[in-house]
């Protein structure tokens, strides 16, 4: 059964600046809940906003350090979850009802990749 | 609503299917008081949904959508056939309050209850350990017949076979649809227990040339256990089930060499190990730990076994003196031989060869372990190192012979050469 990384991608310029609603954290609540329920959650988290963050960049032998936020990127990485599951559509059934608890006024999406074993 | 391609919509309504059919099964199953029955229901809803959503379109919650289908059907089924009448006393406060019960979402812990008590049902002490397998597999696993035929090298007809006969002892023998409470639930949660650790072992007794299923049993076991684990939290041997599963399936990909060949404990790279389950293992001991109100029972000793050679970053660092402890207290609550025999190897290594081979050489007319190569391969590692190595050379040789696979043959035939190039003794 292999594992799958949901990487969550968010547009932090048109989230909501006040961030989830108690709503929006009550329903994710009850979802990871469902998941974890289901044997499926290995790990899950969100991270705090790209301002936050610091980009370390190797090219051409060099290591670039520049600091958050990564306004040139249209979408960043806003959290992760790590899930086991039969196979690749069982890990996308998940993601959808994922990201079907946010309201409307969000902008997300998750890249699903497999972790590579052995 | 959500549109999609077709193609897509049938490979979405089965892996919807797939992912709430215990769920579906366990509601429906407390309706009907029947899993055949169940079963069938929930696969009537899922042939309802590969005919509405194409032209429908997918429901918001896919789920709710199945279990609610699924539900009105088990209701009219009890409320039409004439066999149910004497069982419909049992269920008639379900059906007094089904109309607003199923326009509502379903509350998570009644979801909860129904499954735990489909756990219960499906590995009932009056079902054979097959039939038990099988049906939790298919029931909870979601696995389908042919595939549980190939993960456990059996004809598919026997296990289609073997899930028809236990659905059936269940009817027959009048099975009750619940969770135990009362003298005899700690043997029933044994049973449980028992099933999952089968199913394991048989993943993890399978060889780099068997089909990938059969590994696979390993995962499908420890989603069982997890999910049991959130079921009932209080239970300290679900939590030490748990521990004990996800610390050894840490261990799978140091468990092979490159062409497939075993690779033992002492020479495995721990590198690989994989340190997610290694974490998730203790959490699960901890919990296993913290729940227990007296000693810990076996699965958290083997647990608490796996953890030493988890924490022991070299072969070298292993905490022998406490592994032989735990295998004692482990030989206490659950005597066996191959304990004992294990308990022998901790000893070997945290006091010498010496009083191990008393402990080994104890076991010799144990019936239990008359064909069982490790008892004359152990022989032969302790003699060696006491220096007798002639008699280690006819102890491999003995163990060659014994042995089931051929990887593990050849392996104990080279030790047989090895032990015989030494000095006689």
């Amino acid at each position: 059964m292999p594992r799958y990384l949901s990487l969550v991608q968010i547009d932090e310029k048109t989230a909501p600046a006040e961030g989830p609603s108690p709503e929006l954290m009550q329903r994710m609540g009850e979802l990871l809940e469902e998941i974890t329920k289901a044997g499926v959650m290995l790990d899950t988290a969100g991270l705090t906003p790209s301002a936050q963050g610091t980009r370390v960049h190797w090219e051409g032998g060099k290591i670039s350090v520049t600091d958050g936020p990564f306004t040139e990127s249209k979408e960043v990485v806003g959290g992760y979850a790590l899930m086991q599951c039969k196979d690749m559509a069982e890990a996308i059934e998940w993601t959808k009802r994922f990201l079907k608890v946010h309201g409307e006024e969000w902008t997300v999406s998750c890249e699903v990749r497999e972790v590579a074993e052995g | 609503m959500t549109s999609q391609p077709t193609a897509d919509l049938k490979t979405t309504v089965e892996t919807v299917f797939r992912i709430e059919s215990p769920r579906i099964i366990a509601g429906v199953a407390r309706i009907v008081r029947d899993v055949g029955i169940a079963e069938e229901l929930a696969q009537d809803a899922l042939v309802a949904a590969l005919e509405q959503w194409p032209r429908d379109g997918v429901p918001d919650n896919p789920g709710a959508w199945l279990t609610a289908t699924a539900k009105h059907r088990a209701i009219d089924l009890v409320r039409r056939r004439e066999r149910y009448a004497r069982k419909l006393a049992e269920v008639g406060r379900d059906l007094e309050t089904a109309g607003p019960y199923l326009d509502r979402p379903s509350d998570p812990d009644d979801i909860d209850d129904d499954l735990l008590r489909l756990v219960f049902t499906a590995c009932h002490p009056v079902l054979s350990a097959e039939a038990r397998i099988a049906l939790t597999l298919r029931l909870l696993g979601g696995l389908t017949t042919p595939e549980i035929a190939r993960a456990f090298l059996a004809p598919e007809a026997t296990v289609a076979q073997r899930i028809v006969r236990a659905k059936r002892t269940l009817a027959t023998k009048n099975v009750a649809f619940e969770v135990p409470y009362g003298p005899d639930r700690e043997a029933r949660l044994d049973s449980v227990l028992e099933v999952i650790y089968l199913i394991f072992n048989e993943g993890y007794a399978a060889t780099a040339g068997d089909d990938l299923l059969r590994p696979a049993l390993c995962e499908d076991a420890l989603r069982l256990a997890r999910v049991l684990a959130q079921l009932m939290p209080r239970e300290p041997e679900v939590h030490g089930l748990v521990a004990l599963l996800e610390l050894q399936e840490s261990r799978a990909v140091g468990r092979t060499g490159p062409s497939g060949e075993p690779v033992l404990l002492k020479d495995q790279d721990r590198r690989r190990w994989n340190r997610l389950l290694i974490a998730r293992g203790f959490t699960a001991l901890g919990r296993a730990t913290a729940a227990a109100s007296g000693a810990p029972g076996p699965y958290a000793l083997q647990a608490a076994i796996a953890a030493c050679h988890a924490r022991a970053h070299t072969y070298e660092e292993t905490d022998w003196p406490r592994i032989a402890t735990l295998y004692a207290l482990l030989a206490a609550r659950t005597p066996s031989p191959v304990v004992e025999l294990n308990r022998a190897v901790a000893v070997s290594m945290a006091e010498g060869p010496a009083p191990a081979l008393e402990i080994v050489d104890r076991l010799a007319t144990e019936p239990a372990l008359r064909d069982y190569h490790l008892l004359p391969s152990v022989r032969g590692d302790l003699l060696l190192r006491l220096g007798r190595t002639q008699e280690a050379r006819t102890e491999f040789e003995r163990a060659a012979g014994l042995a089931r696979n051929e990887r593990e043959r050849a392996l104990l035939r080279a030790r047989a050469e090895e032990a015989g190039e030494g000095e006689p003794s």
